[in-house]
């Protein structure tokens, strides 16, 4: 049942090998995080599947379609959606705008003239809008929304072309604790609604656990673990690699049990909001 | 063989003035990041300077001294325009920075006139130097072993500095990475002061030392400029040995082009160049650009916003009025307007790269020149009618943007603004040293519009028609998709990419669209005047555009049409005087450091002023 297949992935700069023989699968409505501590080869390896550095060795397939080799925008018109880790927005535009950009992309409508771009695609930008309830400041530039606001934003313009994969690199961090929750919570809900595949890296463990249905732990480039919630959890090896000490460990376990009790609540004042 | 030995000779001389330039150039660049198109003038200062200089202080010392005293002349005059021009601007977008530069050209020219006068100096030979050096059956002057000699000496000395020295390690370091040495605790105002007075003081003695073999004249500052791009982009922005290197291989290539091919010499340096950028976009030896690396980019401009029903009627009241100047206006006027409709158009087609798409082009005067000089052609050669040279000078001058800009967009900021400036310099070299076909300096003279339209009222109804057709059409295409891209691509060309959008394919559409644009305004130009000379496509001319764009303001649609009106007027009044460039170059700078916002920026702060009491609940919140 996985759409997404990568298969081998290997990178290395000068000596040191950044990512070697990374493999993995994904399902359709799957939340899938990828962890480990710094310099792990997260990064490395959202920048490979995204066509923005070239693997020495590899595959990664969509569909049975390779996407080693594409450029970033034939990646991006295969179905593939991604956020960034710092907000890439049209600070000169609305949030709806912004939104409509990339319709009038995906309907390959960059190069015509006519109907102004602020007329196109209107129902539908709001559509996504209301998606991520964004809706009430559409018409408001995204130069001055708050950060949790762009990062909603940017989730809108990546569901944009209906993707069958979307690639979120750190999508909570720079957010507040509230705001975490609630936006991964809508992410979950729009997985499990369009069926999209959600490859994600996180450095914040509380918003991995909450909500990633499977976790992938990568350590000095190679897979250590791979596995549900639970199994990672209980995994010594990632215990001892990852935390650095089994204490760390199970402090880290009681300060997520209460932080869960956190997000129910912050859920509930998101729906009143 | 011999002969081959004094050519390599004679090339590795001519570098020296180069090396020195473009090395003072690279110094300021790497730390300040503001490129200092005003280091031509440096240039130019340190001869004339060093010329009085050698006249007050005699024999071998004196010309030593003289050429030493000069640098240390011209590093104050560098020191003064970093503090009193560029200190209060670093924090501002870098146009503003390489416009203010652009101002204190035209004050320099204008004190040089002022203090030296119009003629040409003719430099003292230097005492010691004044022979020949016989290498085999050739004649080598002796002063070019001393040239020669000079730059590995600075390049050496630069070295010892940048290597060897605390000081030196400094400004490598703040060439890297400027927070983190200020973050050291290292006063960057003193810093950014110290590399100024450097790299000026370079420039002097480049002047200076060059006196024997070239003397000083007042054109000499726009014509070091080019050839100093080059040299720049070639070897890499930042780099000294890049300076070198470079400096070296277009000077060789002249020295032996002159032997080859006589008519190209200006255009070979820049095919090279083309060639260096298609392998190596950020130069031999240079570092690819990173991203955010330059100045800010300032506070992000607002929404478009569809036209009111206020301004529609403003707009129609101005066209109807423009329309009715015939029945009062007399013929001094419509001459007037018609030249403030073709800076309009010139200025909007500018602003559509410049402003939407954040590509600053310091080299506009290239199309607009261009559709002249095809429209010219076309009468002059085939015996077209105007209304076929006008149909084809846009067609032309799209034409020659498409491959200019094929070079152009691969490169963004400041290598942008550099290679747009050299390819107009091509293109201008082209026309004055293609005298055959172009007439060279004398021009093309005798381009009269048709009959129907020769008439100055009905010559200033098809200026109107066509100039205001154009800008409408500049102005419609903001609010498109493409237009939207454009803005896009300058706002986060990382969003571009990632929604599938073509950023440099949008980037050189625009290029040409505006080339096709300025190529109009070029045409409408040269019927106007009945004459085309190289000077419409000289750096002035593409400065012309971009003064108007600032003085209108950057970040607004309407900007080039309230600054093409100012600055037309302007210009006509302040021409009647001797030293207007000055007064020009004055008011650049103070507009720079006064009205970032440009006169629209001022008319929005009047009307926020006065009618201020609600206020936008969204500013606020922000």
């Amino acid at each position: 049942m996985s759409f997404l297949e990568v298969r081998g992935l290997t990178k290395s700069f000068g000596g040191v090998n950044a990512v070697n023989a990374v493999s993995l699968d994904l399902k359709e409505g799957e939340l899938l995080a990828l962890i480990g501590p710094n310099g792990a080869g997260k990064t490395t390896c959202f920048n490979m599947l995204y066509g923005q550095l070239k693997p020495d060795e590899g595959s990664v397939k969509l569909n049975g379609r390779e996407l080693i080799g594409q450029t970033p925008r034939k990646i991006w018109r295969m179905g593939v959606g991604r956020t960034f880790q710092i907000t890439a927005t049209y600070a000169s535009m609305t949030v709806m705008e912004n939104v409509q950009m990339a319709l009038i992309s995906h309907h390959r409508g960059i190069f015509s003239v006519w109907p102004p771009a602020s007329r196109r695609h209107r129902p539908e930008a709001h559509a996504l809008l209301e998606l991520v309830g964004m809706e009430s400041q559409a018409e408001r530039a995204a130069s001055v929304l708050a950060y949790g606001d762009l990062k909603r934003l940017e989730l809108a313009i990546a569901l944009a072309h209906s993707p069958r994969l979307l690639l979120m690199d750190e999508p909570t961090a720079g957010m507040a604790p509230k705001e975490r929750v609630g936006l991964m919570q809508l992410t979950a809900d729009i997985v499990k609604e369009r069926k999209i595949g959600v490859l994600f890296t996180e450095h914040d463990m509380d918003v991995v656990f909450a909500h990633a249905h499977r976790v992938l732990v990568l350590n000095r480039g190679e897979i250590l673990a791979d596995g549900s919630v639970d199994e990672v959890r209980a995994n010594p090896r990632v215990q001892e690699v990852y935390l650095g000490g089994g204490s760390t460990f199970g402090e880290q376990e009681d300060a997520d049990t209460g932080q869960s009790a956190d997000g129910s609540v912050d859920k509930e004042g998101l729906a009143n909001a | 063989m011999d002969f081959f030995v004094v050519q390599i000779l004679t090339g590795l001389s001519n570098a020296a003035a180069l090396f020195l330039v473009a090395s003072g150039l690279s110094i300021i660049f790497g730390v300040t990041r503001v490129v200092n198109f005003s280091h031509g003038s440096f240039y130019m200062l340190g001869a004339f300077i060093g010329y009085s200089l050698m006249t007050v202080l005699p024999g071998f010392i004196g010309f030593w001294a003289s050429i030493l005293l000069a640098g240390v002349a011209v590093g104050v005059i560098g020191l003064i325009v970093e503090m009193g021009v560029l200190r209060p601007i670093y924090k501002s977008p870098e146009l503003f920075q390489l416009v203010a530069t652009f101002g204190v050209i035209l004050v320099i020219q204008d004190l040089t006139l002022l203090i030296w006068g119009p003629d040409d100096l003719i430099g003292k030979r230097s005492p010691g130097f004044e022979g020949v050096v016989k290498i085999g059956d050739q004649l080598l002057p002796s002063y070019d072993l001393v040239l020669i000699f000079l730059s590995f000496l600075v390049l050496g000395g630069l070295w010892f500095l940048f290597n060897k020295t605390r000081v030196g390690i400094l400004v490598r370091a703040a060439t890297q990475d400027r927070e983190m040495v200020g973050a050291l605790g290292v006063n960057q105002s003193w810093l950014f002061s110290g590399v100024f007075f450097l790299g000026s003081a370079l420039a002097g003695i480049g002047g200076a030392a060059q006196l024997p073999k070239g003397g000083a004249d007042l054109l000499m500052d726009f014509n070091i400029l080019a050839p100093v791009f080059v040299v720049v982009v070639i070897g890499g922005m930042g780099s000294i040995p890049g300076a070198f290197v470079a400096a070296l291989i277009i000077s060789e290539l002249n020295v032996f082009g002159v032997q080859l091919l006589p008519q190209s010499t200006l255009v070979l340096m820049f095919v090279v160049m083309a060639v260096v950028l298609i392998f190596r976009p950020w130069g031999l030896f240079g570092r690819p650009e990173t991203l955010g690396s330059h100045g800010s980019q300032g506070p992000p401009e607002a929404p478009l916003r569809a036209f009111s029903g206020r301004l529609w009627l403003a707009l129609a009241a101005a066209a109807i009025a423009l329309t009715a100047v015939p029945l009062f206006g007399g013929t001094f006027l419509q001459v007037l307007l018609a030249d403030v409709i073709i800076a309009c158009l010139f200025a909007t087609s500018l602003h559509f790269i410049l402003g939407l798409g954040g590509l600053v082009s310091f080299g506009h005067a290239a199309t607009f020149g261009g559709g002249a000089y095809a429209a010219a052609l076309l009468v002059q050669y085939a015996e077209a009618p105007m209304e076929m040279a006008m149909l084809f000078a846009p067609l032309a001058a799209g034409l020659l943007a498409l491959v200019i800009g094929w070079f152009c967009v691969r490169l963004s900021g400041v290598y942008f603004a550099m290679l747009t400036l050299a390819f107009a310099q091509v293109v201008w070299s082209v026309a004055f040293q293609w005298g055959d076909v172009t007439g060279g300096d004398d021009g093309i003279l005798g381009i009269w519009p048709s009959a129907w339209a020769s008439g100055t009222t009905a010559y200033y109804y098809l200026v109107l028609t066509l100039g205001l057709g154009g800008i409408a059409t500049l102005l419609f295409m903001a609010y498109t998709p493409f237009g939207y891209a454009l803005r896009g691509g300058r706002d986060s060309a990382l969003r571009s990419e990632a929604i599938g959008i073509n950023v440099r394919l949008v980037q050189w559409s625009a290029f040409i669209f505006a080339g096709f644009m300025s190529g109009l305004a070029g045409a409408l130009f040269v019927f106007a005047k009945g004459s085309i000379f190289p000077t419409e496509l000289e750096i002035a001319r593409s400065f012309d555009a971009l003064i108007i764009v600032f003085l209108g303001g950057v970040q607004s649609l309407f900007g080039p049409l309230a600054g093409g009106v100012v600055f037309t007027l302007l210009q006509d009044w302040l021409s009647r005087f001797e030293y207007w460039r000055l007064f020009l170059g004055l008011m650049i700078i103070g507009i720079v450091i006064l009205l970032p916002n440009g006169l629209v920026g001022v008319g929005q702060w009047v009307r926020n002023r006065l009618g201020a009491a609600p206020g936008k609940p969204e500013e606020e919140a922000a």
